[in-house]
C-alpha cells in the first residue's frame, strides 16, 4: 500500500468547505434579494465594480469562487461514488477540470475589471 | 469442521435507504449540486460584471424569474445545512485541550456559530443591506 | 414483574445445509425488563437449542454480542425490550460475512487491527533499571476515549463506506491506531502513516459519522479519523513541497517499522 496523494484534493475541499459554510449562505441571500427585486444597494454597478476592480476584492472574490468550486466539485466526485458510480477517475477528471475552467474563467473576468 | 460463511452484499446504489442517518448524510453531501451550481451562477456574474454596466443590470434584472427563486431557495437550504453540519463537525476535527480536559465540543461548534452570524451581519452591511 | 410476549424475526444460516439466509419467527414470553440477548437465551434454552450467537459478558464490556436489531447496529445486551414495538427483527452484523446465523466472520477486522500496529513503539527505548514511561493526567487525557473500544465492530456495521470497499482499514482499527499516535510514550505514528495515510486508512472515510452515533463505548472513532485526515495532509505537505521534509520520514518510518507481531 502505497501513501495517498489525496491531501492534494482534500486540503482544498476542506478549506473551501470552510469558505463556503462561513460565507455563501449570505452571498445567496444577497442574490435572492436582487432576485426578489430588491436589490441591495452594493449589488449596484458602480459599487461591485468598485470592489472587483480593487486587489483585495479581486483576491476575496476569486478565493471564494475557486475554493467553493473546488469543495463542490470534490464532494460531487464522493457523492456520484456513493450512488454507486464507480467510474471514480473518469468522474474525478470531469468534475475537477470543470472546477479549474471556472477558476480560470473567474480569473480572467477579474482582470478584465 | 469447513467453512462456508455467507457474504450478504451492501446495495451499491440503495444502501441509504437502509438507516435515517445515511439519508441525512446523502442529503449533506447533495447540497454540493446546488452550490456548485450556485459556483457556476456567481462566475457568470463575474463574466457580465466584466461586460460592463448593461449587461451587469441585465445579468440582475436576470434574477428576477420563477425559475431563478425556486434556484435560490434550494440554493439557501442546501448552503445553511451544510453551514450547520460543518460547524458541527469542526468540535470532532479539532478539539482543544486546556491542562487536562477538552473544551466541550458545543463552545467549539459556537463559537464558530457565532462567528459566521458576525461575519454575515458585517457582509450584509457592507453590501449596504443597512 | 411484568411479562410481555415478544416475536423476534431471526436471520437463519446454516452453511451445511442451506445456499441462502432465511428469517425465522419466534414468540417468546419475556420480562418488561429484559435485553434482546435474554429473549434469545430464552429462545435458546426453550423453543430452539440450534440458534446459533455470540455473548460472553451481558454487561456491554465484552463486545461480543453485537448484532442489527431493526437494522441498527447493537450490542444485543444493551438492547431493552421496552424500546421496542412489534417485531423485532434481529440479524448478524451488516458487512461481515455470516458463519452461523447471527455469528459472523470477524477475520478481516482481526487481520487490520494488527495491521495498524496497536502498541506503543516507545519514543526512547530505555533499560527497566531506569524505570517506568510516566505520563500526566493531561497526557492520559489525551488518547483516554480512542482507548475504550471492546471491539464489539458495530462500527464497521454501521459505516457504509466499510460495506461498499471492504479493503478500507475502517474505523475502529483506524481510530486504535490514533490512540497510540497521541500516547505520549509513544514515537510510531509515522510508522503507522504506512497503513493510516493509504486510500485504504483514512482517505476512504467521507466522515458519515455513523460509526460514533452506534459506538456502545462512546469511542467516537469519525473524529479521530478526521483528526488522522488533518495530520496525514500535513505530513504531505511537509514531504513534498517543503525541502528536505521526505528525508526525515524515511529514516524514522525505518526505525520504527520495527516490528514484533
Ligand atoms: S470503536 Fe466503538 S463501535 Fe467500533 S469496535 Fe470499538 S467500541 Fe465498537
Ligand atoms: S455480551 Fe458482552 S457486550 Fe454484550
Amino acid at each position: 500500500m502505497a501513501k495517498s496523494h489525496k491531501p492534494v484534493v482534500w486540503f482544498p475541499f476542506a478549506a473551501g468547505g470552510t469558505v463556503i459554510a462561513f460565507f455563501l449562505p449570505v452571498i445567496v441571500v444577497l442574490t435572492f434579494m436582487a432576485a426578489l427585486g430588491h436589490v441591495p444597494a452594493g449589488l449596484g454597478y458602480e459599487r461591485m465594480h468598485a470592489f472587483a476592480g480593487s486587489g483585495l476584492g479581486k483576491l476575496i472574490i476569486f478565493g471564494v469562487v475557486a475554493l467553493s468550486l473546488w469543495s463542490s466539485a470534490h464532494r460531487l466526485r464522493c457523492t456520484c461514488y456513493d450512488f454507486g458510480l464507480r467510474a471514480d477517475t473518469l468522474v474525478a477528471t470531469v468534475l475537477y477540470i470543470g472546477a479549474i475552467a471556472g477558476s480560470i474563467l473567474s480569473a480572467v473576468y477579474l482582470m478584465k475589471i | 469442521m469447513s467453512r462456508k460463511p455467507l457474504v450478504r452484499e451492501c446495495p451499491p446504489t440503495t444502501w441509504y435507504f437502509r438507516q435515517p442517518r445515511y439519508l441525512r448524510y446523502m442529503s449533506r453531501e447533495i447540497t454540493s449540486v446546488f452550490v456548485g451550481a450556485y459556483c457556476v451562477l456567481l462566475v457568470v456574474g463575474l463574466q457580465r460584471l466584466a461586460a460592463g454596466p448593461a449587461a451587469w443590470e441585465a445579468f440582475l434584472l436576470g434574477l428576477r424569474s420563477a425559475d431563478s427563486i425556486v434556484f435560490h431557495l434550494l440554493a439557501l437550504a442546501a448552503t445553511f445545512y451544510h453551514a450547520a453540519t460543518w460547524f458541527n463537525a469542526t468540535q470532532k476535527a479539532m478539539p482543544i485541550q486546556v491542562g487536562e480536559d477538552f473544551v466541550p465540543g458545543n463552545i467549539i461548534s459556537g463559537a464558530h456559530y457565532v462567528a459566521w452570524a458576525v461575519l454575515s451581519v458585517v457582509v450584509l452591511f457592507l453590501a449596504g443591506v443597512f | 414483574m411484568k411479562e410481555r410476549t415478544i416475536q423476534l424475526e431471526v436471520l437463519r444460516y446454516n452453511p451445511d445445509t442451506d445456499t441462502e439466509a432465511r428469517f425465522q419467527r419466534y414468540e417468546v414470553v419475556c420480562q418488561e425488563e429484559w435485553v434482546v440477548l435474554d429473549a434469545l437465551n430464552k429462545i435458546k434454552a426453550d423453543i430452539d437449542p440450534t440458534l446459533n450467537y455470540r455473548w460472553s459478558c451481558h454487561m456491554a464490556v465484552c463486545g461480543s454480542c453485537g448484532m442489527m436489531i431493526n437494522g441498527e447496529p447493537k450490542l444485543s445486551c444493551h438492547a431493552f425490550l421496552r424500546d421496542y414495538e412489534g417485531v423485532i427483527r434481529v440479524e448478524p452484523l451488516a458487512h461481515f460475512p455470516v458463519e452461523r446465523d447471527l455469528v459472523t466472520a470477524p477475520d478481516d477486522f482481526m487481520e487490520k487491527l494488527k495491521r495498524v500496529k496497536p502498541y506503543v513503539i516507545p519514543k526512547e527505548k530505555k533499560p527497566i533499571s531506569e524505570g517506568e514511561y510516566k505520563q500526566t493526567p493531561a497526557q492520559l487525557m489525551k488518547f483516554r476515549q480512542y482507548s475504550m473500544c471492546i471491539n464489539c465492530m458495530l462500527c464497521y456495521a454501521a459505516c457504509p463506506e466499510y460495506g461498499l470497499d471492504p479493503e478500507f482499514v475502517g474505523p475502529a482499527a483506524l481510530t486504535l491506531a490514533h490512540r497510540y499516535n497521541q500516547d505520549s510514550r509513544d514515537g510510531g505514528r509515522l510508522a503507522r502513516q504506512e497503513v493510516v495515510a493509504t486510500h485504504e486508512g483514512v482517505w476512504t472515510c467521507t466522515f458519515v459519522g455513523a460509526c460514533s452515533e452506534v459506538c456502545p463505548a462512546h469511542v467516537d472513532p469519525a473524529s479521530a479519523l478526521q483528526q488522522m485526515k488533518i495530520t496525514s495532509s500535513i505530513d504531505w505537505i511537509v514531504e513534498h513541497l517543503i525541502p528536505g521534509g521526505k528525508s526525515a520520514r524515511d529514516t524514522v518510518s525505518r526505525e520504527d517499522a520495527g516490528d514484533i507481531s
